[in-house]
C-alpha cells in the first residue's frame, strides 16, 4: 500500500475530525464553546482541504483551504464573538432538545449516512467513499443543530456547519470546479453579514434573540 | 400538405382576430377564414377516407421540447374524426358569420374561435403523448375562455370554474395514463407505446385513467357535471362544437388508447363502459326532461348520447375480448355511427336554439313558444334535428341505435356470465334512454316552437329575422340528418373500413342482403333500409299532403262556440315545460331527485292563485361531489396551519423529509 495506504489514513483521520467537531458543537452548552468549537471545525476542514490538495496535486484545493482558514476559521468566528459582546447576549445555548437526545439523534444520523453512501458508492474509491459518508453526516448534523437550538446565534453557526460539510464532500470529489467553491464561500459571508444586521435590528426590537420570542410578533398571522 | 396549411391558417386568423379586433367586419372575416381553414381539413379528412385503410407516414416536425420532436400522423381512425369536428366546424363558422353580429361580447370569443379548432383538429393528428396533451390543453382552455366570454354573471364565473376544475382532473388522468403507457424509458410516441407489453397493475390503470380523463371531457355521468353548466354559457356556435364535436374527440382519445395504442383490454372493462355508458344514457336524459333551459337541456341530451356511444365501445371491447370480431365491428360501427351522427344533430339543435336565443333573447322554455310561424326555417331545421335525436326511422338516430341494439341483442351470446345478464339490462336502459328522448324532445320542441307564445319576447320574434348564414347551415344539417339516414350502407362500409384495424377484420353491415339493406346479422334477423323507407316516406307524405290539402280543405268549414279552446287567448293555460314532465317527474324524480312538491294554497277569501311548487336535487352534487369539496376544504382547513410556522418548524419538515427519503434509499439499498 505505501504511500497510498497514508495519504489514505491521514485524509480520513483529518475527515473524521470534522465530523467529531460537529458532534461536539451539538454537545456545547455556551456560546462561547460553540464558536470556539465551530472554529476548530473549520480549521479542519482547511486541514482537510490542503491535505486534499496534497494528494491530488490540485493547487487550486490550497484556494479552498485558504478560504475556510480566513473566513471560517477566523472572520466568522471573531465577528460572531464580536456580535455576542456588543450585543450582550445570554450567554448559553437555549436547547429545544436535551443535549443527551441531540447527541443520540447525531450518531443516528451517522449511521444513516454510512448506511446510506457505503453501498450506493460500491465502486468508487475508497477515499471518495469514506470522505462522502463523513461529509454528509456533517451536512445532517449541521441541520440537527439548526432544527434544536432556540439561539439565533447557534442557528447560524449551525449553517456554517451545513456548509462545512458541503466543502468537505466537494473537496473529496475529484474534479470540483473553484468556482463554486469561491461562490459558496462568499454567499457564505453575504449570509452572514446578513445574520449579523438581523441580529441588531432583532435585539432592538425585541429585547432578545430567542427565535420563540420573535414569532409572537410577526405581521401575517392574523 | 392541404390539411398543415389549413392549421397554419386558423392560428394566423387567432392573431389577426387579435390585432383587429376593433372592427365588426373583421369578426365576420375571422368566422369565413375558420370555413375555408374548416373546409379544408374536411376535404383533407375525406380524402383520406377514400383513399382506403392504412395510415400516412408519421410526420415529424422540430416543435416542443428540446429532445422530442412533434409527431403527427393521419390514419382512418383519425381522418373519421377529423370529418366529424370539421363538419360540425364548417358549420358553425358559417353560422358565426351571422350570429356574431348579436353577440354582445364578441371581442372575447373571436380570437379563440379558430384555436379552439385547431386544438381540436391537433388532437386528431397527435401521433405522440406530448403532442397530444398540448393540443388537448389548447381545446379545453380555448373553449374555457370562450365559456368565460361573458363573466359578468356570476353564474358564467361558476361554469368557468367546475369546468376548469375538471379540465385539469381530466387531463391530469390522460397524462397519468400515457405516463404509465410510455413506461421508465419514456417512449412517448404513439408507435412506442402500441409494441410496450404493459404488466398487469399498470395496464389496468391505464385503462381506468383513461377512463376518467377521457370521460371526464365526454361527459359521462358522474363526471358529467360541468358539460350542463359550460356548454350552454358559450355563445351558442360554441357550444354546438362544444357539445357535439369537443366530446368527440373526448371518446377519439378514448378509442385511441383503449383500442389501438393499449391493445388488449379485458372483458371487464368493455361490462364496466357499458354501465357506465348505460347510466349516462338513462340519468342525462331523466336531467334533460326537467330542464327549462333550452341549451342546458341540449347539454345534458349530449350526456345521453355519448352514453349510448360508449355502450357500443364497450361492447365492442366485450365482444373483441370474447373472440369475436365481427360482433366487436358491428358494436364499434354502430358506436361510431353515432358519434357521426349526433355531432350533426346536436350542432343543428344548438343552432336552432341559438337562433331562437338571438330573435327573442329567452332561454327559458317557459317564456318561448309558437315559434314555428314567425321562425318557419329554424322551426323545420329543428324538427328534422328532435326528430333525428329521438331516433326516428328515417332520421341517421335511428339507424345508429338500432345497430347498437343489434348488437346488444347478441350479447347473451358471450361466454361470460355476467355479461349474459348485464347485457340484457344495458339493452333496456338503452331502450328506456330512447324513449325517455323522445319524450324529452317532444316536450322541447313542442314548447318551443308550438302552441302560443308564452312571453312578449317570443311573440315578436318575427322582428329579428334570422341571418341568412345562419339558415342556410341549419338547412344543409336537416339535410344531412336526412341524407345519413338514408344511405346508412354507404355510412357504415366507411365506418367498417376504419374499425378493421382495431378488431383485425373487414366487416360489412351489409353482406347478405347487399345495398341499400344493413342487415348486420343475418339476412333473416333484422334488417333495415333506410333508403327505402326514405323513399317510401316521401311517396307517402307526398301523397298525404295532396289528400289533405286537396279534399280535407275543400268542405265548408265553420268554427265558433269553444273554438278548440282559443276562444279567450290566454297562454297560461297551455301545457308548460313542468306540466308536461310532471308524470315522468312523479315516476323517476322522486326516487333518483329526491323531488318534492309543495302546495300552497290561498286562505279562503284571498285573491292570490294557488302555488304549486317542486324541489329537486341534483343526486351526483349531492352524493358525490359536495362531499368531496366539503373533505378538501377540510384538508385544505387543516394544511393552513403549516403557514404559521416556525422557522424552526418548517426547518424540522423538510429535516424528517430528508432523513425519511434517505431512510427509504438506505432500506432500498440492502440485498
Amino acid at each position: 500500500m505505501g504511500a497510498g495506504q497514508i495519504s489514505y489514513d491521514v485524509a480520513h483521520l483529518i475527515g473524521a475530525t470534522v465530523l467529531m467537531a460537529g458532534l461536539q458543537l451539538l454537545y456545547q452548552r455556551r456560546l462561547f464553546a460553540v464558536i470556539n468549537t465551530f472554529a476548530f471545525q473549520a480549521l479542519a476542514l482547511a486541514a482537510a482541504a490542503g491535505w486534499q490538495a496534497h494528494v491530488q496535486n490540485a493547487p487550486h484545493l490550497y484556494v479552498t483551504a485558504g478560504i475556510a482558514l480566513v473566513f471560517k476559521a477566523m472572520i466568522v468566528p471573531f465577528a460572531l464573538h464580536w456580535l455576542i459582546e456588543k450585543l450582550g447576549i445570554h450567554r448559553s445555548v437555549e436547547t429545544a432538545m436535551s443535549i443527551g437526545w441531540t447527541m443520540m439523534a447525531g450518531v443516528a444520523l451517522v449511521a444513516l449516512s454510512i448506511l446510506l453512501v457505503l453501498p450506493v458508492t460500491a465502486n468508487a474509491a475508497a477515499l471518495t467513499r469514506e470522505s462522502l459518508a463523513l461529509a454528509m453526516s456533517v451536512v445532517l448534523i449541521g441541520l440537527l443543530m439548526m432544527i434544536t437550538r432556540r439561539n439565533a446565534v447557534t442557528q447560524v453557526v449551525g449553517f456554517m456547519a451545513l456548509e462545512n460539510g458541503l466543502i468537505l464532500a466537494a473537496v473529496s470529489a475529484k474534479g470540483m470546479p473553484l468556482v463554486v467553491e469561491i461562490s459558496v464561500a462568499f454567499s457564505v459571508l453575504v449570509a452572514m453579514t446578513l445574520f449579523g444586521i438581523f441580529f441588531f435590528r432583532i435585539r432592538e426590537r425585541f429585547d432578545t434573540l430567542d427565535i420563540n420570542d420573535v414569532e409572537t410578533y410577526r405581521g401575517d398571522r392574523q | 400538405m392541404l390539411i398543415a396549411a389549413s392549421l397554419s391558417a386558423l392560428v394566423l386568423l387567432s392573431l389577426l382576430a387579435v390585432v383587429a379586433g376593433g372592427r365588426e367586419i373583421t369578426h365576420r372575416l375571422v368566422h369565413a377564414g375558420c370555413a375555408a381553414a374548416s373546409l379544408g381539413l374536411l376535404i383533407g379528412g375525406l380524402t383520406h377516407l377514400g383513399t382506403g385503410p392504412g395510415g400516412s407516414p408519421s410526420i415529424v416536425l422540430p416543435l416542443g421540447l428540446p429532445w422530442m420532436a412533434a409527431h403527427f400522423r393521419l390514419d382512418n381512425l383519425s381522418a373519421l374524426f377529423m370529418v366529424v369536428v370539421d363538419l360540425a366546424a364548417v358549420a358553425a363558422s358559417v353560422y358565426g358569420i351571422g350570429y356574431c353580429r348579436h353577440l354582445p361580447e364578441v371581442r372575447r370569443v373571436t380570437p379563440f374561435f379558430p384555436l379552439f379548432l385547431f386544438g381540436m383538429n391537433a388532437v386528431l393528428l397527435a401521433d405522440d403523448a406530448f403532442m397530444f396533451l398540448v393540443a388537448w390543453e389548447f381545446m379545453s382552455l380555448a373553449s374555457w375562455l370562450m365559456v368565460l366570454a361573458d363573466h359578468k354573471s356570476a353564474e358564467n364565473r361558476h361554469a368557468g370554474m367546475v369546468y376548469l376544475v375538471m379540465a385539469a382532473f381530466g387531463t391530469f388522468c390522460l397524462l397519468t395514463s400515457f405516463g404509465l403507457m410510455a413506461g421508465a424509458g419514456g417512449a412517448y410516441t404513439f408507435t412506442a407505446m402500441r409494441q410496450a407489453e404493459l404488466a398487469a397493475v399498470p395496464a389496468f390503470l391505464v385503462v381506468l385513467t383513461a377512463v376518467l380523463g377521457a370521460g371526464s371531457k365526454a361527459g359521462l355521468v358522474p363526471l358529467h357535471v360541468w358539460l350542463p353548466l359550460a356548454h350552454p354559457a358559450a355563445p351558442s356556435h360554441v357550444s354546438a362544437l362544444m357539445s357535439g364535436v369537443m366530446t368527440k374527440v373526448a371518446l377519439y382519445g378514448l378509442i385511441r388508447i383503449l383500442f389501438d395504442l393499449h391493445g388488449e383490454v379485458p372483458w371487464e372493462w368493455g361490462a364496466a363502459l357499458m354501465v357506465i355508458g348505460g347510466v349516462s344514457a338513462v340519468l342525462g336524459v331523466l336531467y334533460a326532461l326537467f330542464q327549462d333551459d333550452l341549451k342546458r337541456l341540449l347539454a345534458y341530451s349530449t350526456v345521453e348520447n355519448v352514453g349510448v356511444a360508449v355502450i357500443g365501445l364497450g361492447l365492442g371491447i366485450a365482444f373483441k375480448d370474447a373472440g369475436e370480431p365481427a360482433l366487436a365491428a358491428l358494436a364499434l360501427v354502430g358506436g361510431l355511427y353515432h358519434i357521426v351522427n349526433h355531432s350533426i344533430f346536436k350542432t343543428l339543435l344548438f343552432f336552432a336554439a341559438g337562433a331562437v336565443i338571438s330573435a327573442t333573447g329567452e332561454r327559458r322554455l317557459s317564456g318561448l313558444g309558437g315559434l314555428l310561424n314567425r321562425m318557419p326555417w329554424t322551426g323545420t331545421a329543428a324538427l328534422v334535428g328532435a326528430g333525428a335525436i329521438s331516433a326516428l326511422p328515417p332520421l341517421n338516430g335511428f339507424v345508429s341505435e338500432w345497430l347498437i341494439l343489434q348488437a346488444l341483442f347478441k350479447g347473451p351470446g358471450l361466454p361470460h356470465w355476467a355479461m349474459k345478464f348485464g347485457v340484457p339490462v344495458v339493452g333496456a336502459m338503452l331502450a328506456l334512454a330512447g324513449a325517455l328522448a323522445a319524450t324529452c324532445f317532444v316536450r322541447a320542441y313542442g314548447i318551443v316552437f308550438l302552441g302560443r307564445p308564452r312571453s312578449l319576447a317570443a311573440a315578436r320574434a318575427d322582428l329579428h329575422p334570422t341571418p341568412a348564414s345562419m339558415r342556410w347551415t341549419m338547412a344543409v344539417l336537416a339535410l344531412l340528418c336526412i341524407l345519413l339516414g338514408a344511405i346508412p350502407v354507404t355510412v357504415t362500409d366507411a365506418l367498417s373500413a376504419v374499425v378493421q384495424p382495431m378488431t383485425g377484420l373487414h366487416f360489412a353491415v351489409s353482406a347478405d342482403l347487399g345495398w341499400p339493406w344493413l342487415s348486420p346479422v343475418s339476412s333473416t334477423r333484422g334488417s333495415y333500409s333506410g333508403t327505402m323507407l326514405v323513399m317510401v316516406g316521401a311517396v307517402l307524405f307526398a301523397v298525404a299532403v295532396v289528400l289533405a290539402h286537396g279534399l280535407g280543405t275543400r268542405g265548408v268549414r265553420r268554427a265558433d262556440a269553444w273554438d278548440c279552446g282559443h276562444r279567450e287567448d290566454i297562454p297560461e293555460t297551455q301545457y308548460t315545460g313542468q306540466s308536461f314532465s310532471q308524470p315522468l317527474r312523479r315516476v323517476f324524480g322522486t326516487s333518483i331527485f329526491l323531488a318534492r312538491e309543495t302546495v300552497e294554497m290561498p286562505e279562503p277569501g284571498e285573491r292570490s292563485p294557488a302555488r304549486l311548487s317542486v324541489r329537486m336535487i341534483d343526486p351526483v352534487w349531492v352524493w358525490l361531489y359536495d362531499p368531496i369539496s366539503r373533505a378538501i376544504n377540510f384538508i385544505a382547513d387543516r394544511v393552513n396551519r403549516m403557514q404559521f410556522l416556525t422557522v424552526r418548524g418548517y426547518l424540522l419538515m423538510m429535516f424528517s423529509t430528508l432523513v425519511f427519503m434517505l431512510l427509504v434509499v438506505a432500506w432500498r439499498q440492502q440485498p
